[in-house]
């Protein structure tokens, strides 16, 4: 699984960052930032970033803004969700910690899928091992893996498959 | 220019209140877990609504702005998860609503 | 444009309160760190309308390093409690 566009990938990361940053495009800026960047990049370019795996491909970047907005409607579902828990005088809860099953391969992807899962209804990633992830559930409807993965994980699968190798 | 500030400052108010009931789940959620979803998932919202009403109201900071609210979406689930970890590793008891612990589970299965 | 920001400016406060709660009242060592986390990310909005209050930027890179430094220290706070607690 070698990635040709890693370094590129980790340079582009790096400057982008550095730009926004500095919120001004003057030379010395950017000479500053090609030299910091090239140099992270050449000292750090067998390590991971968050595009390592990334394909650049256009399916993966319609896999990407699909991805983006399905993430960003759970967001608001996940915190309106938490809000209406927190203000019920009852705090009417099932917590419970199931596992769920992923067939994502690549590390990154992995993470990322940890990530979407903590910041979505109800659900917070736990413990990463290997392919099962563990996951604390407020309002659990179901303690069996298969359900649980249907329900938490197949969301962000589906587009996360398409962006990482 | 006066309607942009008022509609950041209304967005930005909305963020605020979200970031008051995340701190309302930490007082009244029963367990540590629980605490850390409310903790969360209500402050990550509240701070990207609180941060994109600031750039309507000031919209050359937009870009800076920007950057700090990608910065905690990254980092705030992380951190969350790593915290999750810590608890369960370090044994903090969940709340006895708690149906199941497949963790636990497995744990045991293991040693 | 200060009187204008006084509610959200209020509010904050007051989650900033009921995290700091947390953070005195525990119980568990995890507890606490998750409030500090919490708070940390209040006094991200906090600083985000000090900046717009006074009109100046350079508070933006303060919320900016605070948080990064933040994240670290909860980071490795958690690393240390999954050996350290009970």
């Amino acid at each position: 699984m070698s990635d040709t566009f890693a370094p590129a990938k980790l340079f582009a990361t790096m400057f982008v960052f550095w730009l926004l940053l500095n919120g001004a495009l003057q030379l010395d800026v950017i000479v500053v930032g090609l030299l910091v960047a090239g140099g992270i990049t050449y000292f750090f370019a067998g390590s991971l970033s968050f595009l390592s795996g990334y394909r650049v491909s256009v399916a993966s970047a319609k896999a990407t803004a699909g991805y983006l907005a399905f993430f960003f409607t759970e967001l608001v579902r996940a915190n309106l969700a938490m809000a209406w828990l927190v203000l019920d005088p009852a705090l009417p809860m099932t917590p419970a910690i199931v596992k769920v099953r992923t067939r994502l391969q690549h590390p990154v992807a992995r993470l990322l899928l940890a990530n979407s899962i903590t910041l979505t209804p109800g659900t917070l990633s736990v413990e990463l091992r290997g392919e099962w992830i563990y996951v604390h559930w407020v309002v659990a409807q179901t303690t069996d893996p298969e359900a649980a993965t249907e329900a938490i994980v197949a969301g962000f699968e589906k587009y996360l498959e398409v962006m990482y190798d | 220019m006066i309607a942009l500030t008022w509609l950041g400052v209304a967005v930005m108010t909305a963020g605020v209140v979200f970031l008051a009931l995340g701190g309302l789940g930490l007082v009244r959620m029963p367990d540590t877990y629980t605490r850390i979803q409310a903790g969360t998932k209500a402050t990550t919202l509240g701070t990207i609504l609180s941060l994109f009403g600031a750039a309507l109201i000031m919209p050359g900071w937009s870009i800076k702005l920007l950057l700090i609210a990608l910065f905690l979406m990254f980092t705030n689930p992380l951190s969350s998860q790593v915290l999750a970890r810590a608890a369960h590793r370090a044994g903090v008891p969940a709340t006895d609503k708690t149906k199941a612990d497949a963790l636990a589970d497995d744990q045991e299965g293991l040693a | 444009m200060t009187d204008t920001l006084l509610l959200p400016g209020v509010i904050t406060a007051l989650a900033f309160a009921m995290a700091f709660w947390r953070f005195t009242a525990g119980p568990s060592a995890v507890d606490r760190v998750v409030a500090f986390d919490t708070l940390t990310v209040i006094a991200v909005t906090g600083l985000v309308i000090t900046a717009l209050v006074s009109g100046r930027g350079i508070y933006l890179d303060v919320a900016l390093v605070y948080a990064l430094l933040s994240f670290l220290g909860v980071i490795v706070a958690s690393r240390y409690l999954e050996g350290g607690d009970r």
